[in-house]
Parts: structure tokens; C-alpha cells; sequence
């Protein structure tokens, strides 16, 4: 096992949750119904979960230890896209990131529930079970806001997807060891997960009368440590009471 | 004198779940093994209900509690996703607790879980499956929010995983 190959992948995967759980958190309290403050928060909860029990796995191949990784780099050293850096906007742009995000991120762990490496197997089988309900939550909102609501809810709806959907090309950016992964039988690479990605949000955006958009760039750079102005002040925030005593026992 | 992995399974009975009391960590089933090797040496090992469940530390320090209560020649509990948690682990005791925790128990699945059975999920108060789900995410990570039509009143499901 190429162990260079496994840590891009691994530090793509936890930086991107990591990043989106704290987005995500930044709806406790104020979202529109009670459900969704809930909802949001929960999902947040989760992928921290996540992001920690990869830290874990990088842990262990010598990395520090995750509170330490999570909390003490600064924006240049991650490896997150710049899809989940931004900012939450409004309520119909965080559910299309909602949407797309778990889309993806179901798809990856379904692809590494079956990895040639045991370890991560055994953690995404656990991971998908509990991805199944964030895109369940999102494809229900998505298809309730565009097919079910008014003629507001959907144009607002339509409009998110074609503001995101350049970001949400860009998770996809490929990885410089993609072939090697998908060689070990490790993971598939991004370019196969994009595929079944855009089959899969395509059957829900049919059926909440969404339309993808035709022509977009994909927004890469954030795999190589390019990143937008909105990274740095989120781990700011993020990490501020960490960083008054990061030896401190909690 | 050696302790039986019986006695151990006895005394985590003991422990309970801090965010449902009704339930012990046994019929809750994160409790993957107990071991009791030859010369007095228990080891326990705890699978969490979700990855980033908050109350995993809390339960782990029980459990070494009741282990340590025992005066066993050495223990340690290991926290491991090697044996992965899903709800078909509860056990029928289990289940009976989360009721009288005012909480439907998760329904059986086998193989892949298909999310449509939530629609349906058993009111715990009158037994009705006129119900409908309102939303997969409750007031803790393994809980979601219900609503029963036929005795009109919202309830909280332990969602199957």
C-alpha cells in the first residue's frame, strides 16, 4: 500500500468534513424551522465524528494526534475544497452544498466500504450507515423546496444549484495518486466518483424539476493548499478557544 | 481468583446508557467482547452507537468502573468501529427499555436498510402505524422525530442504522 497515496486521500476526505461541519454548525440556532436547526447541527455533529476517526487513521501513521491536526494548521496546509469553505449564504444555498456534499461523500464511502484496505473498509461501512440519513434529509428538502413549494422556492432553489454547482465540480479535483489508489484497489479515483456522482444528483434535481447547469469550469486548488479568503477566518473562529491552551484537558 | 466473563456481562449490566437511563450498555449492544484471559486480565471491547457519539467517553469510563468494582488482576476497554454498531444489535431487553423510555425501538432490517420504513414507525405511546416521520434528526444523534395521527401526538424513534 502506497502510504503517501492513502494520507492525500484521507487528509481530503477529514479536511472537507471538518470544514463542513463547522458551516453546518453555523445554522445552530438560527435555522428557519426547528427541525433544520436540529437537523444541521446533527449532521454537523456527524461529520466532525468523522473527520476525528480520520485524524485517527493519520494518527496512526504518524501524524499528530487529531485535536492537534484538526486545530493547529493554518489554511495553506489543508487539503479541503473550496466548495465547503464558503460561506452558508442563505438557507436554499446550504441545502444544494447540503445536497451535493452527501452526495458525494456517500458515494466515496460506499466505494471504500469495499477498499482492498481493511481498515478503512471497516470504518465506511460504519460511516455509510449513518451518511444514508444526512442524504436523505437533503434529497427530501431538495425535492420539496423545487417541486413541491412555489414559484419562489423553486427559482431560489435553481439559482443556489447554479451559483454551487462550479464549487461542487470542484471536490472532484483530481488527486496525484489516483491512479495508484484505484490500481491497490484502494478507491476508485475522482474522476469515477464524479461520474456516479452527477447519475446520482441528477435523478433527485429530475425530480424536484431542477435543471444542471450546461456549461461550468470547475473550481480546483483547494487539494494543493490554494484556498478562498473565507478559510482562514473560519479556522480563527474555529480554533480560538483551543488555541488559548491547546494542552488543556476538556 | 479469576473472574467469569459472565460476571464481568453482569456488571456492565449495571452501566447505562447517559443519555437513555432505561437502557444498560449490554442490551444496548456496544459491548463487541469480554475476555477474561487466564491470569485475571479482563479486557472489554465498545463499539460507539455513532462515530462522533459524545457520550462514548462517558460510557467507557463506566464501564472501566464497574470492571475496576470486580478487583479484577488488570483490565483495560478498548473503544473499536471493528465490530460495527447497527440497531439489530439491541437486544429484545434492549428494546422493552427504549420503550419505557417513551422511545420506538428501531425496526429489524436485514441486509440493506431502506430509509422508507421510518414513514411507518410504530407509535411507542398506542402501537398505531398511522404515523409519519418529521424529520431523521432528534435531540440526540440516534434519535428521530415522529408524529402519531391516530392518538395525535409527536414521538421520538430510535432510528435503525
Amino acid at each position: 500500500m502506497n502510504q503517501n497515496a492513502v494520507r492525500e486521500l484521507l487528509h481530503r476526505m477529514a479536511d472537507d468534513a471538518l470544514i463542513i461541519a463547522h458551516r453546518h454548525s453555523e445554522w445552530t440556532g438560527l435555522g428557519p424551522l426547528l427541525e433544520e436547526d436540529i437537523a444541521f447541527s446533527s449532521i454537523a455533529q456527524d461529520k466532525l465524528g468523522h473527520a476525528q476517526a480520520l485524524y485517527q487513521l493519520l494518527h496512526e501513521f504518524g501524524e499528530p494526534d487529531p485535536d492537534t491536526n484538526a486545530f493547529m494548521r493554518n489554511a495553506e496546509q489543508f487539503y479541503s475544497c473550496h466548495f465547503v469553505e464558503l460561506p452558508n449564504g442563505g438557507y436554499d444555498v446550504s441545502l444544494i452544498r447540503h445536497f451535493l456534499y452527501d452526495t458525494a461523500e456517500y458515494l466515496r464511502y460506499a466505494a471504500l466500504a469495499q477498499s482492498s484496505w481493511e481498515k478503512i473498509a471497516l470504518l465506511a461501512r460504519k460511516v455509510a450507515g449513518e451518511i444514508k440519513y444526512h442524504l436523505y434529509h437533503a434529497r427530501t428538502w431538495v425535492i420539496q423546496l423545487g417541486a413541491q413549494g412555489n414559484e419562489e422556492s423553486a427559482a431560489r432553489m435553481q439559482s443556489a444549484l447554479n451559483e454551487m454547482w462550479p464549487y461542487a465540480l470542484g471536490m472532484f479535483e483530481p488527486g496525484n495518486t489516483d491512479a495508484e489508489l484505484a490500481a491497490d484497489g484502494i478507491y476508485p479515483g475522482e474522476s469515477e466518483i464524479q461520474r456516479r456522482w452527477l447519475e446520482l444528483v441528477k435523478e433527485t434535481l429530475d425530480k424536484a424539476g431542477l435543471v444542471i447547469p450546461s456549461s461550468a469550469d470547475p473550481v480546483y486548488g483547494g487539494r494543493k493548499g490554494y484556498h478562498t479568503d473565507y478559510l482562514q477566518p473560519l479556522l480563527d473562529e474555529m480554533t480560538e478557544v483551543y488555541r488559548i491552551d491547546p494542552s488543556a484537558e476538556w | 481468583m479469576v473472574i467469569s466473563p459472565e460476571r464481568v456481562l453482569e456488571a456492565l449490566h449495571t452501566v447505562k446508557d447517559p443519555e437513555i437511563p432505561t437502557i444498560s450498555v449490554v442490551d444496548m449492544g456496544i459491548i463487541t467482547s469480554v475476555a477474561v484471559s487466564p491470569d485475571g486480565d479482563v479486557a472489554v471491547t465498545m463499539t460507539p452507537t455513532f462515530v462522533g457519539c459524545p457520550a462514548i467517553d462517558v460510557m467507557k469510563h463506566d464501564v472501566e468502573s464497574a470492571v475496576a468494582a470486580l478487583q479484577p488482576a488488570s483490565y483495560h476497554v478498548t473503544v473499536s468501529f471493528d465490530v460495527p454498531w447497527t440497531t439489530n444489535r439491541l437486544t429484545e431487553a434492549g428494546k422493552q427499555a427504549l420503550l419505557k423510555h417513551g422511545l420506538a425501538p428501531p425496526q429489524e432490517f436485514t441486509l440493506e436498510l431502506e430509509l422508507d420504513v421510518l414513514q411507518q414507525t410504530p407509535c411507542p405511546y398506542c402501537g398505531s402505524t398511522n404515523t409519519e416521520l418529521k424529520s431523521p434528526f432528534g435531540p440526540t444523534l440516534c434519535r428521530s422525530l415522529h408524529y402519531c395521527h391516530h392518538c395525535l401526538q409527536a414521538f421520538e424513534g430510535f432510528k435503525p442504522i
